[in-house]
Order: structure tokens, then C-alpha cells, then sequence
């Protein structure tokens, strides 16, 4: 099994991009997981047609200790096995703290056991990775395989390399390493080349250039991922490709984050046309 | 062997700490809120953070302490603790029906970010606070100065909580004690009655940490400060905080709520330290010291000069509680004693300062260490190599007397495996008496010990 954990930006498209490459790999007959690691529960909607099970942590809440597998893992499109590990209420709480509560208790359940015989784990992580808990997903040897969702934007960019400095932390203890960086685009200037060139810098590669298309928001409204709202469209054509490259990847590295003043030149050089 | 541990060869650590002058801040929380009457004091996290205040107190005190605790699981921990505090709160109130609730919080609550205030407002809202039933409450996290800040950091719950200004003085004057032992409080308030003068001491842990065996249980105790006399300290003409490290906090909130101006003074231990104490009471009250307070003061005196022999030149080890530490040390300077080895676990740069003023430039080569990093263990290594005749301080120093054998007097807290502290006073003239007596029984009890025969002598 091939456990992946999605990172990037808050706002920059995981979640939605984590689905769709979730149902590409899903029509070439892949068994796959994906875990919900943000406290807002929206990771899996569009597999499951909307936000239908309970989270790991609400029925950790009203069940005690009694948590039944299937109380928190819900099959979503083509078979894809759903769950989301929830949280506190915004400004309240330990979210952190509940990232780790979750995954030790699928863990301790036996979600990821043989017996479900999965090709793929999903992690589908909250943005901004504040604190440690949000880090759990590549601790321990757990996810062994990061893709960090960016697009030219310079925020955006400032975090993927904010990511690849806490990937470098774990990469030693853990083995965990970054298996490229998937731009969703935002209609950038020189957004292809200018991500090209900061995955070199890093040390990796640009796995896929998701153009963008209002057919995702379409897609979204319905609750669906496109390839199962109009499998015919070209973008979802794009989200096969993705899957497919992810499926063949071969190249996992420890990154080289850049030094900010590195990070700016390349801005200013692809930025400025 | 088992106890002896510690190598005589100084290394320089960095990262190691063996056997620290602390413990944690909900503990001096707890015992600051007993020091009100009719109060449950109320530990908002897990259970075993509660269990051990509550026991390191009862294993001190050598009384139950009573305590509630909002019993963190997994869920708390990642949901927040307002859902088990109000429930808490509703549950003390209905089964165990005390006047106040004194909640503090620990690490896991302070972390994961807990408003206690939030908290409270939402109980109060559903209804979860009987009519006249009042909570306060404090932050204390333990990764953050020691059990001698969370006593301070109750105080300024008491405060925030409580004393309202009226407009109209009352002509009292605040005594907010420090963490003192009971019979200290006794004492303190016992000295003011003598002298004439009417006070609010607050916390006074007299009558409920020391409370008589009547043969019935009282949940709680007669002793307290009442909430009548903690709302009148708002009124009162002057606050006067003893110890700079448990009492200063509470005495500037009180100035800045009700305007009432106060002065800091070391604990009265020891007789400068007790001077200055009266004779600022004398003073803001207007009242002249009474003679019989004069004469106890005379046979203090006179038990000093008397015994001069014995304590000259005595080389101290002591540690402790900042507070405490800086009285004895001023005490043993008086005693013509001289404090070699002085530790305190709680940080705050005044320590050394003060210290520094009264031990001279340098410390007049006496060895201090203070801190989060300051520890026992360097005490012990420092007495290894220097000697000295007298431990002062609690009972974690037993290791270091058995090993070295060397006399000890416990003092400070926690003290677990000696009774007296909590009924035999060491402030005020009469307490430097007892303290004397105690350090004299020891530095004897050793020489006659260790001398020959035909130095064996009977009259000493």
C-alpha cells in the first residue's frame, strides 16, 4: 500500500484536487482510502455526494472508546473507502491534537489492515500546518509519499517551500519524501515554467499542470468529482493524467528548501515578463 | 549505596536538571483557595494532575484536601474543556454545594488554549451558578514558573473576583500573608490582635489546614477568609504583601481595582524581617507597638546572645522557596551564621538582587543558584566539597543529611515526613524562637554526638 499525504496552502485546491486524482486512480481499478485530516470534515463530500458519515473524532465523542469501523469509514465513488477524522469547533480546542487522536485510532481499528487489501491511502491535510498534530500524517513512517499542491502564486509558493522544510525534519526518522509538486493553476503569469523551475530548485519535479477549468466549481455545486459529473470533459482527462503520473512516479527526494531571497529572484525573474 | 548518588567532581551541565527547588503551579493554587472559607478549589484538566496536588498538599498538611477536577479524556483534550467544566460546575454546586469554586487550569487545558473566563460566563448564562454562589479562577501552567506563581496567580483570582471600593474606607488593612503554614496565618493575625490593629488577611488557611479533631468531618473547615471580609478589602485603607514572589502580584491588581496602596515586605521571619513588619503596621495604622510584643522580642534577643557560641560562623545549606529563602538567609546573617549554599527553583531576577543586598557584592562568597535549571544535586556536590553544619529547608534534603550527615531543620514546603510546621509558627518573634530552638536542638545533638568523652559536656 501507497500511503500519500496532500499538503499546500490553505484555499489552494488539496481537497479537490485529492478527489479527483482519488477518482482517476479509482477507474484504473485501484483500492484506495482517502483520510480527511481538517477539522472542517469536507475532504471526502465529493467522493461520498456530500458530507455524509460521521467523523472519527464526533463518534469518539458520543461512543467513548466503543468506535466500530464502520461507524466512521463510509465507501464513496467506485468503492473508494471515505473517512474523515473531524474536530473541534473553530477558536476552541486542540485540532492538532485531534489529527493524532484519529489516525492512532484508525490505526488501532485496523484501517489500513491487509484484509482491505488497499493499492492507496490518501491524506488530505489541513493548509497551514501549525502544529505538530498536523505533522502526524508523515510521523512514524506513516505516509512515506508527499505531493504539495501550488500554483505561482507567491503565497502559495512561500508555503510549498514552508512544507518542505517540516518534510526535511521527518525525512531522516521517518523516510518520508516529497514526490512532487502538483500545480493547480491560477492563470499566472509563466505559472508552468516558474513551478517547473522552483520543483528543480527543490530538488523535485512538477508532477502535473492541472489548467484551470470552471468545470470543477460545476463538478463541485453537484457535489462530484468531474470525472464522475462529465467523464468526457478534458479536465477530467487532466485529473487521469495526474493519477497516472502519480501512479508511475519514481522519483522521491528529501528536498532542498530555498532561502527566501532565492524564493523572491525566481518570482522576480518568470513574474515579470 | 541506594542514596548515594551524587559525585563529588563539579561537571558543567546544560540540558540536565537533578532534583529541582519546585513543583507544580496548580499546587499553590489549591492551597491559596483553601484559604478561603466555604471554597472548593476546582483543577480543570485531567485527573491525575489533581490527584497529585491534592496529595502533595495532604502528605504536607496532614489534612484531606478536597478537589474537583474536570477529568480531560482524548475527547477534552481535542473538543476543549467547556463542556466538562460547566458540567463540573453544575455538579459541585449541586452535590457538594460550596460558597466559591476556585478553578485553575494546568498544562493540557493552558495549551490546547482553554478561556477559563469564556468558560465561566457560559455557566453563569445556563444557568449553572445558584444565586450567591461565586467562581474564580487563575491560569497556571506548569511549564511556567513554579507552585510559588500559581499561589500568586490565586491571589490575583481572589482579587479580580472579589474586594469592591464602595467609596467608603473602612480603616482596615489588607494582609495578603504569602504561602505561609496556618500557624503562621494564626500568628500573623494574633500579632495584629495584640498590637490593636484590625486586618483582612487573605488567603488564611488557619482553621482549615490545621482544623481540630472533632470526631465529625467538615467538608469545610470553620477557617477561611470570608467572602463579606474579601469584598470589605476593597475598602481597606492599605494593603501590606508579604513576599515579594507570592504576595506583590495580588497587592498591585488590588491597587489598580480599588486604589489601595500597598508595600511589599519580606515574610517576618527572623527578627529584621519581623521588625520591619511591625513597625510598618504600627506605622500605617497609627498604633504604638504594645510592650508585651517589645518583650517577646527582648527574649528573642536573649535566647540569641545567649547561644552566640553555637551559631557563629555555622555554614548553611538552604533551599526553598524564594520568599522564605531571602528571610532566613537575612535571619541566619543575623545569627552571625553564614548562608553558604542558597537554592530556589521559582525564576524572577529579583531573587538575586535581593540576595545580593543582603549577602554583599558577590554574594559574599556564599554559592546561589536560582531558576528553572537550579537544582539540589550542585547543592549537594557544592556541600561536598566545602562541608557544611546545617541543612535548612524541606524534606527532599534528607538524602543530602544521610548521606553527608550533617544536621537538618525542615522547613519550607513540601514537608513530608515531620509534623510541627503547621502548628508551630516561624514568623514573628515567636517563630524565630521556635526555629531557634530547632536549629540549636540539631547543631547540640550533633556535637554531643561527635565529641569525645572528656569534651561530653552536660551543660551546653
Amino acid at each position: 500500500m501507497r500511503k500519500i499525504a496532500i499538503y499546500g496552502k490553505g484555499g489552494i485546491g488539496k481537497s479537490t484536487t485529492t478527489q479527483n486524482t482519488v477518482a482517476g486512480l479509482a477507474e484504473m481499478k485501484k483500492k484506495i482510502m482517502v483520510v480527511g485530516c481538517d477539522p472542517k470534515a469536507d475532504s471526502t463530500r465529493l467522493l461520498l455526494g456530500g458530507l455524509a458519515q460521521k467523523t472519527v473524532l464526533d463518534t469518539l465523542r458520543e461512543e467513548g472508546e466503543d468506535v466500530e469501523i464502520d461507524d466512521v469509514i463510509k465507501a464513496g465513488y467506485a468503492g473508494v473507502r471515505c473517512v474523515e477524522s473531524g474536530g473541534p469547533e473553530p477558536g476552541v480546542g486542540c485540532a492538532g491534537r485531534g489529527i493524532i487522536t484519529s489516525i492512532t485510532l484508525l490505526e488501532q481499528l485496523g484501517a489500513y489492515d491487509d484484509c482491505w487489501d488497499l493499492d492507496y491511502a490518501f491524506y488530505d491535510v489541513l493548509g497551514d500546518v501549525v502544529c505538530g498534530g498536523f505533522a502526524m500524517p508523515i510521523r512514524d513512517g506513516k505516509a512515506k509519499e508527499i505531493y504539495i499542491v501550488v500554483s505561482g502564486e507567491m503565497m502559495a509558493m512561500y508555503a510549498a517551500n514552508n512544507i518542505c522544510k517540516g518534510i526535511v525534519k521527518y525525512a531522516d526518522t521517518g523516510g518520508v519524501r516529497l514526490g512532487g509538486l502538483i500545480c493547480n493553476s491560477r492563470n499566472v503569469d509563466n505559472e508552468r515554467e516558474m513551478i517547473e523551475q522552483l520543483a528543480s530548485k527543490l530538488g523535485t519535479q512538477m508532477i502535473h499542470f492541472v489548467p484551470r477549468d470552471n468545470m470543477v466549481q460545476r463538478a463541485e455545486i453537484h457535489r462530484q468529482t468531474v470525472i464522475e459529473f462529465d467523464p468526457t470533459h478534458g479536465q477530467a482527462d487532466e485529473y487521469r493524467t495526474l493519477a497516472r503520473n502519480i501512479e508511475n512516479n519514481e522519483m522521491f527526494v528529501i528536498p532542498k528548501p530555498l532561502e527566501i531571497e532565492e524564493l523572491e529572484k525566481l518570482l522576480i525573474d518568470f513574474g515579470i515578463c | 549505596m541506594l542514596l548515594k548518588h551524587t559525585p563529588k567532581e563539579i561537571k558543567e551541565r546544560n540540558a540536565l536538571t537533578i532534583n529541582p527547588a519546585k513543583t507544580c503551579q496548580p499546587i499553590g493554587a489549591m492551597y491559596a483557595a483553601l484559604g478561603i472559607h466555604g471554597c472548593l478549589p476546582h483543577s480543570h484538566g485531567s485527573q491525575g494532575c489533581c490527584s497529585y496536588h491534592r496529595s502533595a498538599l495532604t502528605r504536607h498538611y496532614k489534612e484531606p484536601v478536597m478537589a474537583g477536577t474536570s477529568s480531560f479524556t482524548e475527547g477534552a483534550s481535542v473538543f476543549g474543556g467547556q463542556a466538562n467544566l460547566i458540567q463540573a460546575i453544575n455538579n459541585i454546586f449541586t452535590v457538594y454545594n460550596p460558597d466559591i469554586i476556585a478553578i485553575h487550569t494546568t498544562c493540557l487545558s493552558e495549551t490546547i488554549g482553554d478561556d477559563v473566563n469564556q468558560i465561566v460566563g457560559k455557566a453563569v448564562e445556563e444557568n449553572k451558578v445558584p444565586e450567591g454562589k461565586r467562581i474564580m479562577y487563575c491560569s497556571t501552567p506548569s511549564y511556567i514558573g513554579s507552585h510559588v506563581t500559581g499561589f500568586s496567580n490565586m491571589v490575583e483570582g481572589i482579587i479580580r473576583e472579589f474586594p469592591v471600593s464602595t467609596g467608603t474606607k473602612n480603616r482596615k488593612i489588607n494582609i495578603i500573608p504569602g504561602w505561609v503554614e496556618p500557624s503562621d496565618m494564626r500568628e500573623i493575625k494574633a500579632l495584629a490582635k495584640t498590637m490593636g490593629v484590625e486586618i483582612i488577611m487573605f488567603p488564611d488557611t488557619s482553621d482549615v489546614m490545621d482544623a481540630p479533631q472533632t470526631g465529625t468531618h467538615e467538608f469545610y473547615p470553620r477557617g477561611g477568609t470570608t467572602i463579606a471580609q474579601l469584598e470589605a478589602a476593597g475598602d481597606a485603607k492599605y494593603t501590606l504583601a508579604l513576599g515579594k514572589y507570592c504576595s506583590e502580584a495580588g497587592a498591585i491588581a488590588l491597587e489598580n481595582k480599588c486604589g489601595i496602596k500597598f508595600k511589599t515586605l519580606d515574610l517576618p521571619i527572623g527578627i529584621s524581617a519581623t521588625d520591619r513588619f511591625i513597625s510598618t503596621l504600627s506605622n500605617i495604622a497609627g498604633i504604638p507597638v504594645p510592650q508585651s510584643i517589645t518583650d517577646e522580642r527582648g527574649r528573642l534577643v536573649d535566647m540569641i546572645t545567649d547561644m552566640q557560641q553555637y551559631l557563629y560562623c555555622k555554614k548553611v545549606a538552604l533551599w526553598g522557596d524564594p520568599d522564605q529563602l531571602i528571610a532566613l538567609t537575612e535571619f541566619l546573617l543575623d545569627l552571625d551564621a553564614k548562608p553558604a549554599f542558597v537554592v530556589s527553583g521559582t525564576p524572577g531576577k529579583y531573587f538575586m538582587e535581593r540576595m545580593e543586598q543582603l549577602l554583599g557584592k558577590d554574594m559574599g562568597g556564599a554559592k546561589v543558584q536560582n531558576g528553572s535549571c537550579a537544582d539540589m544535586f550542585l547543592m549537594h556536590q557544592w556541600i561536598k566539597n566545602e562541608g557544611c553544619d546545617l541543612l535548612l529547608g524541606n524534606t527532599y534534603g534528607k538524602y543530602i543529611a544521610r548521606d553527608e550527615n550533617i544536621p537538618f531543620v525542615r522547613m519550607g514546603f513540601p514537608i513530608y515526613d515531620r509534623v510541627g510546621h503547621s502548628y508551630f509558627p516561624t514568623v514573628g518573634y515567636k517563630g524565630a524562637m521556635y526555629m531557634l530552638e530547632k536549629i540549636l536542638g540539631v547543631l547540640m545533638d550533633k556535637q554531643d554526638a561527635d565529641s569525645s568523652e572528656e569534651a561530653f559536656e552536660l551543660v551546653m
